[in-house]
């Protein structure tokens, strides 16, 4: 069981989170025709939009409710009201998802006493329009907390309650936030291979795909409908994906009774083979052919790879589902994970993480414990500390704003984790040092390891 | 707050800026920025204005006093080039929780963070940023700074520019402010010399400026600071004893360059480096205002000397461009043109300009646009996104030039697009800058990919084809060929 070693600096070196509201954004952003709306200063919105941008290469629809002086001193509640009302007028939205940030919380406002005040002054001019309200101060938590927080609320403000006739092929899957749209692309695919009608909320591979759509759109265009949304309760079955996706997945079960399975990662082969289990008996037919193939694919891949993987150092920075995704994934090939390092300790996967101890801190904790390493593994910002140590860095989470086609990567199933392993296995040996008599003299060292 | 106040109703009162004099009163005490539609506003906020204007220098350890999202979300992502110190590219923040807003703890926290820093780095000077949040909740950071410049025996500078007061445009000033005050003039340089300039408002983007440094180089001019651009601390405290200074980005700016004149003597002028005839020109206002400060006329000869040259290899090298350049209708969708000469420039090798934006532009600049564009209407104060995009979707531009904000606008209309705001990839200072420009046009004007990606997908514009689809692999590749030329064709 891992230690979990607490923060101890005052000064954050080169963070590894991005903001809580930022989640909640972009988990907004999984729904079809969504407008994310925070509820703060206009740089908070900025900043984000810029890092949204930077790492789909999209237009990325996202307002403020610009707060300035007065509304902070005063209260902000005619800005939330302003900026819904035009919102709606200008770009007629089927979902406003507020997000709360460090600004309007440390007020304190009663934002969802502010917006239930907003939804009953404007009944007929926002019909048609859910407006949702996730709290997500940016001093608390990060992208995961955001992510899983907005879907609860979705969940909680949208879905018809109570128990319902259950669809016996409709499966209702929430994707945690470190899965891309390729992942959520194959999951679909395979779902549907057992003749499943999977309802995926949020939905980015609909949304945040990188289309030419062949008209302007100011809201998102693609991802799970609202309708799809308010009928979650029909589904047979609740599949979540990570630890941090069980809140929400409680939230529909106390909601309307669909009972959940939480799978905390979907990389490696018996993660895999659990869930293509399930999928086989949740449907009653067999597993596909391709399905088998897949498999094989990656039995074959390990074998192949594990060359490569053995007693490798690898130093990683994620957020918990991610790290604890990672981590198995490695360990599972032989490496051993030097370095864990993660943004938060609320979670309970930190525990399972396979390594020593596990650092709540940022990416200057990375830099200093990944000495010696042989990989790294973060997002972009990572690229400073690669640079200095001279270690590699194998780019996945977010943000990933120096390469292009994240979103389009995949990392789990079969085929996901075969690429993975491809993916490493060449980085490393694009990495190879040849040998030299020097470093590999019997009588140097001698005294050291004496 | 109260010092706070005073300094942005300063910053809103700019005798130096043509735009500000043209105001009433009441429209100057209102300020530049105009307010903010919640639900329909875009752009950074003050913090990220100061910060704009001061993280390029490039020695210090900018340390922003916040919860995650002003730093975490924002750190690194600009393009400013630094020749030497890489600790600017390092991101500090006190990264608040809520257990040390509701305790109170920022200040502590804040002082803790500065001493982590001064004994790992070692830098030269911390700037420190308040926020929304540690404004809120009434951290004093002046304090702290003071407290911590005596105690850590290094220049620990206080920013305040919190995003919550106002837009960008108030946080450079801002900035600005902060450097008059905490850091220009608080170090005697020992070599101070005739032909000292500083060069205001240029930062470096892509290492542009290092385009036009050999040209300074050649004529004798030493650059004491450039701010901030690929700028070193001490750099910038002793500016205060160059001889003449040239102010580049106008909005920015120009408190500091004013301030500087009052208190210095030291003369400015408002200028470009884009284009041509404004590079010539920017070299010929710098080494006029050093010789009327004292320095050897003889320069003068040897910069027209200098400026021939170059400008007659410039013009050589963009007259290769006419041939594919001719007729081609640009768009220009930018804050505000910075150069004149930039449109002249391209117009010279006969490209046309169907429309700018006017949004940041003077009085003058919408005279100088009229004379240019012969036509009234292709001005625009904006644009909505939808109208940009219908516009540029029935190809009434060939390229669009304009910031990253309207990028995914003119990509997803299928149209060219380049960037010549912050994010930029290339340089283009200079007259090696202009020529630059004028081939990334030509360049993505002449892309191959504009003709792919415009045609429909087959089976949409020729139907009846989808059954007559053979089933043999030969044939389905000879027929395919000629399908393919059909649709070229007609579609």
């Amino acid at each position: 069981m891992a230690r979990i070693l607490p923060q101890s600096k005052s000064a954050a070196v080169n963070p590894l989170k991005s903001s809580q509201p930022l989640g909640a954004a972009f988990a907004f952003l999984g729904v079809d025709g969504a407008m994310p709306l925070f509820h703060g200063s206009q740089g908070c919105t900025s900043f984000a939009l810029v890092l949204f941008v930077r790492h789909f290469k999209e237009a990325i629809p996202l307002q403020t409710t610009a707060m300035d002086e007065v509304a902070t001193i005063l209260g902000a509640a005619d800005h939330l009201e302003e900026a819904i009302l035009n919102l709606k007028n200008r770009t007629k939205p089927t979902l406003i998802g507020v997000c709360t940030t460090a600004l309007v919380e440390t007020r304190g406002e009663d934002c969802a006493g502010d917006i239930a005040n907003i939804m009953r002054k404007h009944t007929q001019q926002l019909a048609g329009t859910e407006v949702v309200l996730a709290n997500t101060p940016d001093f608390d938590g990060a992208i995961e907390e955001g992510w899983a927080k907005a879907v609860t609320a979705m969940i909680e403000g949208i879905t018809r309650s109570g128990e319902r006739a259950r669809h016996p092929k409709k499966i209702a899957i929430l994707p945690g936030c470190n899965l891309s749209v390729a992942d959520i692309e194959h999951m679909r695919d395979m779902v549907e291979s057992f003749g499943l009608k999977p309802v995926i909320l949020p939905d980015i591979s609909g949304s945040l795909d990188g289309t030419v759509p062949d008209r302007w759109v100011a809201t998102t265009y693609g991802g799970t409908s609202v309708e799809d949304i308010r009928e979650l309760g029909t589904a047979m079955r609740c599949i979540a994906i990570g630890e941090h996706m069980r809140r929400p997945a409680k939230a529909l079960l106390g909601l309307t009774g669909v009972p959940y399975v939480l799978f905390q990662s979907l990389t490696g082969l018996q993660d895999t083979d659990r869930f293509v289990s399930l999928l086989s008996s949740i449907s009653g037919a067999a597993v596909p052919a391709r399905v088998r193939r897949r498999r094989a694919q990656l039995q074959d891949a390990m074998l192949d790879g594990h060359f490569h993987f053995g007693g490798k150092k690898i130093a990683i920075a994620a957020e918990p589902d991610q790290l604890f995704q990672l981590a198995t994934f490695f360990a599972g090939l032989g490496s051993e994970i030097a370095a864990a390092v993660t943004t938060t300790d609320r979670s309970k996967i930190l525990k399972k993480v396979p390594a020593v101890s596990v650092q709540i801190g940022d990416l200057g904790d990375l830099e200093s414990l990944a000495v010696g390493a042989d990989l790294l593994v973060t997002h972009s910002h990572g690229r400073q500390a690669s640079e200095r140590l001279g270690i590699p860095l194998m780019r996945i989470g977010f943000p990933v704003f120096d390469r292009l086609g994240s979103q389009h990567k995949l990392a789990i199933l079969y085929q996901g984790t075969r690429d993975m392993i491809f993916e490493v296995a060449s980085i490393f040996q694009a990495n190879q040092h040849a040998p030299t008599p020097e470093a590999l003299d019997p009588l140097r060292n001698r005294e050291i390891s004496r | 707050m109260s010092s706070l106040s005073a300094k942005i109703k300063d910053a809103f009162d700019e005798p130096a800026c043509d735009k500000n004099r043209g105001k009433d009163a009441k429209a100057r005490k209102e300020g530049c920025s105009k307010s903010l539609t919640p639900g329909a506003a875009a752009g950074g906020c003050a913090f990220d204005g100061a910060k704009i204007v001061l993280q390029p220098i490039t020695d210090v350890a900018h340390l922003v006093h916040a919860p995650l999202a002003c730093e975490g979300n924002s750190w690194d992502n600009r393009g400013a080039v630094s020749s030497g110190p890489t600790l600017w590219r390092t991101s500090f923040t006190t990264d608040l929780t809520e257990l040390d807003l509701v305790m109170g703890q920022g200040e502590r926290k804040l002082f803790k963070a500065i001493r982590e820093i001064k004994h790992t780095y070692a830098p030269p000077a911390i700037f420190v940023y308040s926020t929304c949040v540690t404004a809120l909740i009434g951290d004093d950071i002046e304090a702290v700074c003071k407290r911590a410049t005596e105690k850590f025996g290094l220049a620990v500078v206080p920013i305040n520019a919190p995003g919550l007061a106002g837009s960008k445009n108030l946080g450079n000033k801002l900035a600005a402010e902060a450097l008059l005050d905490h850091v220009i003039g608080t170090v005697e340089p020992d070599d101070p010399g005739p032909y000292d300039i500083n060069i205001l408002g240029e930062f470096n983007l892509s290492g542009e400026f290092w385009l036009v440094k050999p040209l300074l180089d050649r004529l004798g001019i030493r650059v004491r600071a450039c701010i901030p651009g690929d700028a070193r601390y001490r750099d910038i405290a002793s500016a205060h004893r160059a001889r003449a200074a040239m102010m580049v980005c106008s909005t920015a700016l120009i408190s500091l360059a004013r301030k500087m004149e009052e208190r210095w003597d030291i003369p400015f002028f408002e200028g470009s480096f884009y284009g041509i005839s404004d590079t010539s020109q920017a070299l010929r206002n710098l080494v006029r205002l050093l010789v009327r400060k004292g320095a050897d006329p003889e320069i003068l000869e040897r910069t027209e000397t200098l400026i021939a040259q170059q400008e007659a290899i410039a013009w050589k090298k963009l007259e290769s461009y006419r041939q594919r350049l001719q007729g081609k209708r640009v768009l220009l969708n930018t804050g505000g043109v910075k150069s004149w000469s930039v449109v002249h420039a391209l117009m010279e090798i006969g490209i046309e300009i169907v429309g700018t934006s006017i949004k940041k532009s003077t009085v003058q600049d919408k005279e100088r646009i009229k004379q240019v564009l012969k036509h009234d209407k292709h001005m625009f104060e904006s644009m909505a996104a939808s109208e940009l995009y219908a516009m540029l979707s029935e190809h009434r531009a060939d390229i669009m030039l304009s910031g990253g904000r309207t990028q995914f606008i003119a990509l997803k209309a299928k149209t060219p697009w380049l960037d010549i705001n912050q994010e930029r990839q290339h340089p283009y200072a200079g007259y090696d800058g202009m020529v630059e420009l004028v081939r990334q046009i030509d360049l993505a004007i002449h892309n191959p990919i504009w003709s792919q990606v415009r045609q429909p997908a087959p089976w949409d514009c020729q139907p009846e084809l989808i059954g007559e689809l053979p089933c043999t692999r030969n044939e389905t590749a000879y027929l395919f060929d000629e399908f393919a030329c059909a649709t070229a064709h007609e579609c």
